[in-house]
C-alpha cells in the first residue's frame, strides 16, 4: 500500500483485525519518505508486517521504473531504521523451505538449523547435512513467496507500455460495483506464470495493454479467496486464505486500491482440508 | 326480560330509560313518528362516546410513551463496557477494527442489550469467514432460560437409531456377524451457567443486522472441533462437512470454537480475580470454584506485566479432554445399562477424575513446544505511558492488554496454530470379515489328473466302505441273533 495513502488506507483494511498505532503511523510516514529519496524509488510502499515471537518486522517495498521488475524489499524493527533484504534465488528458497519450521523469532541473525538426510534409512548417516539459514534470509524468501502468490491489483490499474515496463494506469477510474464482485477482475501482480491456456474466445475481449497478468479466479484450489464488502459496504475487501493475513482493499469507482500483509508469515498448507 | 343484555350494547332496561328520558327532555311534537329514529340516535350516542374514548388514547400515549422509553436511559447501572476507551487501548496494542467500525459495533451492542435485557455484555471479538464475518458478543445468561436448543441433538440421535432397527430385523436368528460397534455414551452437556456454557453468545454479521443467539455447546462438539480444521463460511445454518463428522451445523461449530478460544485465551492480571470462599477445605472444590472481582486489587505495574507471564492468569476454566470443564464420571452412567461388556469399561473409567490446570493458573505454566504468548510494551518511545500487550501465538488473533484495566479480544479465523502439518485422523480400521474357515474358503480347482486320482480314491474307499458295511451287517445280524 502506497506510503502516500497510508493515512486513510490503513483504516480500510482494519477489518482484518490489525491496525497500527499512531506512533507507528507517523514514524512510517516520515521514514518511508526518507527511504524513497535515499534509494531513489519511484514509489515507496508499506508492504506489511510479519509477527515474530519477540519482535515484529515491518516490511517496505520500493518500486522503480517498472512496477513489477524493479522491486526492492526492506525491513525494519522500529519503523525508522530500514535494512535491505537479500535478493532471493531459487537455491535460497529451497534451503529455507528445508530448514525452517515454526514461527518467526524476531531476531534477524537467529539461525535455524535442520539436519537433513538424503536417501533412505541405511545411507542416512552418510548423506546427513546440516542446513543453516538465518532469519533474514527466511524473511526475504517469505516476502518473495507471498508477493508471488497473493499480491493483487484490480484489472486495469496497471498498463504495460511498448517497452515492456509496467506502469500505473493514470486513467484508471476503478471497478464498478458489479465488476468488483467478480474475482476475474482482480489480477496477480507478478509476471504471468500460467501461460495462455485460455481459449481464443475468452481472450477476444482482452486488451494486451491491460491483460498481461493472471486472474485470481484461475487460482488453485478454487475458493482460496474471500471477497466481501465492508466498511458499511463501501469497500471491497479480499482476503487470501492461502496466506492468512493478506488483505486487499479497493474502493469501487475510485482508483484507490492496495494490499497489506500482517500475519505470522506462514503459508496455510492445510487449505484443502479447511474449505 | 328487561334486564337482559343485548348482543352489542346495554341492557334493554337502560336503553328504554334513556329513550324515555330523551323524549321527556326534548318534548318532540310527533313523538310517536320519530320514536324509532330517537331510539336509533340514543344507540348511536352511546357508541359515539365510545369512539371518542378510543380516539383519545393514542393522543395521551404519544408523548408519554417516549418519556417512558427515554426514562430507561437514565435508569439502571451501566451494563456495557466503555467501548471507546477499549478501542483506544486496543489501537495501541495494534489490534482493532478501526474506530468507525468499533463505534458501530458499540451501538449494535447497545441495541442488543436493550432488546434482550441483558445484565452484562461485552464485545468478545470477531471471527472471519469466507462469505461473511461474525461479530461476537458475550453476555451473561439470564436465569430461567433455555431448554429449546436440544432439537438438533435429538434429531441426530433419532437418525442414528433408525438404521440400527432396520438392520436387525431381516437377519434375525441367522448366524450373521453382528456389528461390534458400540455407540459411545455421550458425555452429558454442562448446564447453562457452568463451565463451557457459563456465558451466552450472540453473533451478527454486520453491526446493525439482527443478533442471533447461538446454542450452547456439548462436550461431543468440543472434542470433534479439536480434531477438525475448517474455515467458517459465514452462514450459521450451513452444515460442517468434515471427518470425523461434526455433530451439528456451523452455529454449533462456532460455539465450540468460541468455547475453546475463551478457555485458552481469556486472561487477566494476577490478583484481579479471587476465588470465592476460603481455600483448603476441599481440594477439588478449587478446580471449579467460581471467581469474583477482587475489591482490593490495586493493579500490577505495567512493566512487570510486559516482562513476565507470571503475573497473567487464566480466568476461564480449562476444557478437559472430555470436552467439559467439570469432570463427569461416565462410569456411573454406563453402569445403568446392564451390558456385560461395560463392566470392563467401568473399571477403566473409575480411575481418578481428570483434572485440568486450576482456575487462575499463571500463563507461565502453559505448555507447548514454543512460547505460547508474546508480551511487550505498546511503545518504545514513551515506555512510561505505554500499556502491556499480550499476544497469543497458539490462537493467532487473540490479544489482551492491561493498563490497570484489562481486556481480551479475539479477531481472527477461529483456528488454532497446531505447529505441524495437519493430517486428518485416519478412519477406523474396517471391521473384520466373517471368521475364515474351511466352509467358506474357495478351494483351488483340481487339475484333470488330480480329479482322476480323486475318483480312483473315491472308488477304492467306496469299495472299502461297502466291504465294511457288509461286515457290519454281518456283525449286526450276529448281534440280533444273540
Amino acid at each position: 500500500m502506497d506510503s502516500c495513502s497510508l493515512y486513510y488506507s490503513l483504516d480500510l483494511v482494519a477489518s482484518s483485525g490489525h491496525v497500527l498505532t499512531v506512533e507507528q503511523r507517523i514514524a512510517l510516514q516520515t521514514s518511508l519518505l526518507i527511504l524513497k529519496k535515499k534509494y531513489k524509488f519511484q514509489r515507496a510502499m508499506l508492504w506489511g508486517k510479519i509477527l515474530g515471537i519477540q519482535e515484529n518486522y515491518f516490511i517496505a517495498q520500493g518500486r522503480g521504473e517498472s512496477e513489477i521488475k524493479d522491486r526492492k524489499y526492506l525491513y525494519s524493527l522500529d519503523c525508522m531504521e530500514w535494512f535491505l533484504l537479500p535478493l532471493v534465488t531459487e537455491s535460497m528458497i529451497e534451503e529455507v523451505s528445508k530448514a525452517v519450521r515454526g514461527h518467526f523469532i524476531g531476531e534477524p541473525s537467529f539461525v535455524y538449523e535442520q539436519i537433513h538426510s538424503h536417501g533412505g534409512g541405511e545411507e542416512a548417516a552418510e548423506g546427513e547435512e546440516v542446513i543453516r539459514v538465518n532469519e533474514e534470509k527466511r524473511l526475504a524468501v517469505t516476502v518473495h513467496l507471498i508477493d508471488e502468490d497473493v499480491s493483487v491489483v484490480p484489472r486495469g490499474a496497471f498498463i504495460r507500455n511498448p517497452l515492456g515496463h509496467v506502469q500505473i494506469n493514470r486513467s484508471f477510474e476503478g471497478l464498478s460495483e458489479s465488476e468488483a464482485r467478480r474475482l476475474e477482475n482482480y489480477l496477480h501482480f507478478h509476471e504471468r506464470k500460467t501461460g495462455n491456456k485460455k481459449s481464443i474466445t475468452d481472450m477476444g475481449e482482452w486488451s494486451p495493454a491491460i491483460d498481461f497478468l493472471d486472474a485470481l479466479s484461475d487460482d488453485i484450489p478454487k475458493g482460496s479467496w474471500s471477497l466481501q464488502f465492508e466498511c458499511a459496504s463501501r469497500v471491497c475487501v479480499l482476503r487470501s486464505l492461502l496466506w492468512p493475513g493478506l488483505t486487499f482493499y479497493h474502493v469501487p469507482m475510485t482508483p484507490q486500491h492496495g494490499y497489506i500483509y500482517i500475519g505470522f508469515g506462514m503459508k496455510n498448507i492445510d487449505l484443502p482440508f479447511k474449505l | 326480560f328487561l334486564m337482559k343484555n343485548s348482543s352489542n350494547s346495554n341492557m334493554n332496561y337502560d336503553h328504554l330509560t334513556q329513550l324515555l328520558t330523551k323524549v321527556m327532555d326534548e318534548h318532540p311534537n310527533n313523538a310517536v313518528d320519530v320514536f324509532e329514529e330517537m331510539s336509533y340516535e340514543v344507540k348511536r350516542a352511546s357508541l359515539n362516546s365510545m369512539q371518542s374514548n378510543l380516539r383519545d388514547l393514542p393522543q395521551l400515549t404519544a408523548t408519554e410513551l417516549l418519556a417512558e422509553q427515554q426514562r430507561s436511559l437514565f435508569l439502571g447501572k451501566p451494563v456495557l463496557p466503555n467501548v471507546s476507551e477499549i478501542s483506544f487501548y486496543l489501537e495501541q496494542a495494534e489490534v482493532g477494527l478501526g474506530r468507525e467500525e468499533m463505534q458501530r459495533i458499540f451501538l449494535a451492542l447497545k441495541k442488543l442489550v436493550d432488546s434482550e435485557r441483558l445484565t452484562h455484555c461485552r464485545f468478545w471479538g470477531k471471527i472471519l469467514g469466507i462469505e461473511n464475518n461474525y461479530i461476537v458478543a458475550e453476555a451473561e445468561n439470564r436465569e430461567g432460560e433455555e431448554k429449546d436448543h436440544y432439537t438438533i441433538e435429538d434429531e441426530l440421535k433419532e437418525q442414528i437409531k433408525e438404521p440400527e432397527s432396520l438392520e436387525k430385523e431381516p437377519f434375525e436368528g441367522s448366524p450373521f456377524p453382528h456389528s461390534a460397534h458400540k455407540p459411545q455414551h455421550e458425555v452429558p452437556k454442562e448446564a447453562i451457567g457452568i463451565g463451557a456454557n457459563k456465558f451466552a453468545y450472540y453473533v451478527c454479521k454486520e453491526p446493525g443486522l439482527p443478533w442471533v443467539k447461538i446454542p450452547s455447546v456439548t462436550p461431543a462438539q468440543i472434542t470433534i472441533a479439536r480434531q477438525i480444521r475448517k474455515f467458517f463460511t459465514g452462514n450459521l445454518d450451513k452444515s460442517v462437512v468434515s471427518y470425523p463428522p461434526f455433530p451439528g451445523n456451523e452455529a454449533n461449530y462456532l460455539r465450540a470454537q468460541i468455547a475453546r478460544i475463551s478457555a485458552a485465551t481469556q486472561v487477566s492480571p494476577y490478583g484481579f480475580y479471587q476465588t470465592v470462599g476460603d481455600e483448603g477445605e476441599e481440594e477439588q472444590e478449587l478446580y471449579w470454584a467460581s471467581i469474583e472481582v477482587n475489591p482490593d486489587f490495586e493493579g500490577v505495574p505495567v512493566r512487570e506485566l510486559a516482562e513476565s507471564l507470571k503475573v497473567w492468569v487464566h480466568h476461564r476454566q480449562h476444557i478437559l479432554q472430555q470436552g467439559r470443564c467439570t469432570w463427569e464420571n461416565m462410569a456411573e452412567k454406563t453402569g445403568e445399562d446392564t451390558n456385560e461388556e461395560t463392566e470392563d469399561e467401568r473399571e477403566e473409567e473409575l480411575d481418578e477424575p481428570e483434572v485440568g490446570p486450576r482456575l487462575l493458573n499463571p500463563l507461565s505454566l502453559d505448555a507447548f513446544n514454543m512460547p505460547p504468548w508474546s508480551s511487550k510494551l505498546s511503545s518504545h518511545l514513551t515506555p512510561e505511558h505505554a500499556i502491556a500487550v499480550l499476544r497469543s501465538n497458539l490462537w493467532p488473533g487473540a490479544f489482551a492488554y492491561s493498563s490497570g484495566k484489562f481486556e481480551n479480544i479475539y479477531i481472527g479465523w477461529g483456528l488454532k496454530y497446531i505447529g505441524e502439518v495437519y493430517s486428518p485422523p485416519i478412519p477406523p480400521l474396517p471391521q473384520k470379515e466373517y471368521p475364515d474357515g474351511p466352509e467358506i474358503t474357495e478351494a483351488l480347482d483340481p487339475t484333470p489328473e488330480e480329479e482322476l486320482d480323486f475318483k480312483d480314491n473315491l472308488e477304492e474307499q467306496q469299495a472299502a466302505l461297502e466291504e465294511s458295511e457288509e461286515s457290519d451287517e454281518l456283525e449286526e445280524s450276529e448281534e440280533d441273533d444273540n
